[in-house]
């Protein structure tokens, strides 16, 4: 019975740790992958609505994005739909100049391959949504994404 | 002289210095895949330009008003039925005068020469219209599109649309089944 006694007295052995940062960095390098870094913080409310058509937007770099809602800040701001750019409100009139900054931070040749999302709550009424388009008309920012989440509506 | 070894650097803190870093990471980005529908908006009208007549046959009018309610090709209709009657309206019917006309042309990408529906699809909304209503119709359209390119391609190539890796064969069945949905200029129709 000697095997057992050997082992009597020692106190319990540390558990050797030193693969633990390799766990954790693993994990950091795939979210760092997987995920973009979030670029505004969102000022209204966002229930976008179901569709089951949809496609995925590709190359996130050369997407703008319009957020409309009602503001998150409803005793400040109303429960109007508002427009949201970049990290402000704003008007219809300032789109045009969004459209314009937004191509000059690209390169010459994507220029025309830049997509305008639209990210828009459910509840809002088209009208605010016409007026955006037809502003992107004149700016000549045709292509357009009706920022959608994928399921069954119904 | 004797060697001295070299002492050990203590690395228990790192466990914790990388969970920082994971933290910042999983706070600061979203993982969250964009995905839409997306459409292409027709460049601005000259103010001298006239319009462009179409024929009545030849056009299948949506219309959504301010209470959501839909009004296909001047019955009250609904969103249910709508998928159906686009394709139905889409596709050929010889001889039928109630329906588009069609032409036929000659699709480079297929080798071959495809009947083409002339109709237009045409989509008109209130200001009230809200945009989930609004997203639905066109949710409901963009899917009656495409299952007529599924069939198509299942037809040709025995592969769904969403399936084909070919851009000579993607690039055909686009050709070959336009996405032909109009927005009328906005303008108040109202509604009760």
């Amino acid at each position: 019975m000697s095997r057992f006694k050997t082992k009597k007295g020692k106190g319990a052995k540390a558990i050797n740790t030193s693969s633990l940062p390799d766990i954790i960095f693993m994990l950091l390098f795939f979210f760092m992958v997987t995920t973009v870094m979030r670029e505004v913080s969102l000022k209204v409310k966002l229930k976008l609505p179901q569709a089951t058509e949809v496609q995925k937007l590709e190359k996130k770099s050369l997407v703008s994005y319009i957020y409309i809602g009602p503001p998150v800040k409803s005793n400040l701001y109303g429960t109007n739909s508002r427009i949201q750019l970049n990290d402000t409100f704003a008007n219809v009139d300032d789109i045009q100049e969004f459209v314009t900054k937004e191509r000059a931070d690209r390169e010459e040749a994507d220029k025309k391959f830049i997509t305008t999302s639209l990210k828009v709550d459910g509840l809002t009424k088209m009208g605010i949504v016409t007026d955006v388009k037809q502003e992107l008309r004149k700016a000549g920012a045709l292509k357009i994404n009706y920022s959608t989440r994928k399921g069954r509506d119904k | 002289m004797a060697k001295r070894a070299a002492p050990e650097i203590n690395a228990g803190s790192m466990a914790d210095i990388a969970f920082l870093l994971l933290i910042f990471f999983l706070v600061t980005t979203t993982m969250d895949v964009d995905t839409g529908i997306t459409r292409k908006l027709p460049p601005p009208v000259e103010d001298n330009v006239d319009d462009i007549v179409v024929k009545d046959r030849n056009v299948l009018k949506v219309l959504i008003n301010s209470h959501d309610r839909l009004l296909v090709d001047s019955k009250p209709g609904d969103i249910s039925q709508l998928k159906q009657k686009a394709i139905d309206f889409m596709s050929i019917h010889p001889g039928d005068e109630s329906y588009p006309e069609y032409k036929l042309k000659f699709i480079e990408e297929l080798g071959m020469e495809r009947q083409m529906s002339q109709g237009i699809i045409s989509l008109k909304n209130d200001r009230g219209t809200s945009y989930e209503m609004y997203i639905k119709v066109q949710n409901e359209l963009a899917s009656a599109f495409n299952e007529m390119k599924d069939e198509l391609s299942m037809e040709l190539f025995g592969l769904k649309y969403s399936q084909l890796i070919d851009d000579k064969k993607i690039k055909g069945i686009n050709k070959a089944i336009p996405v032909r949905i109009s927005e009328a200029e906005p303008e108040d129709i109202g509604g009760n």
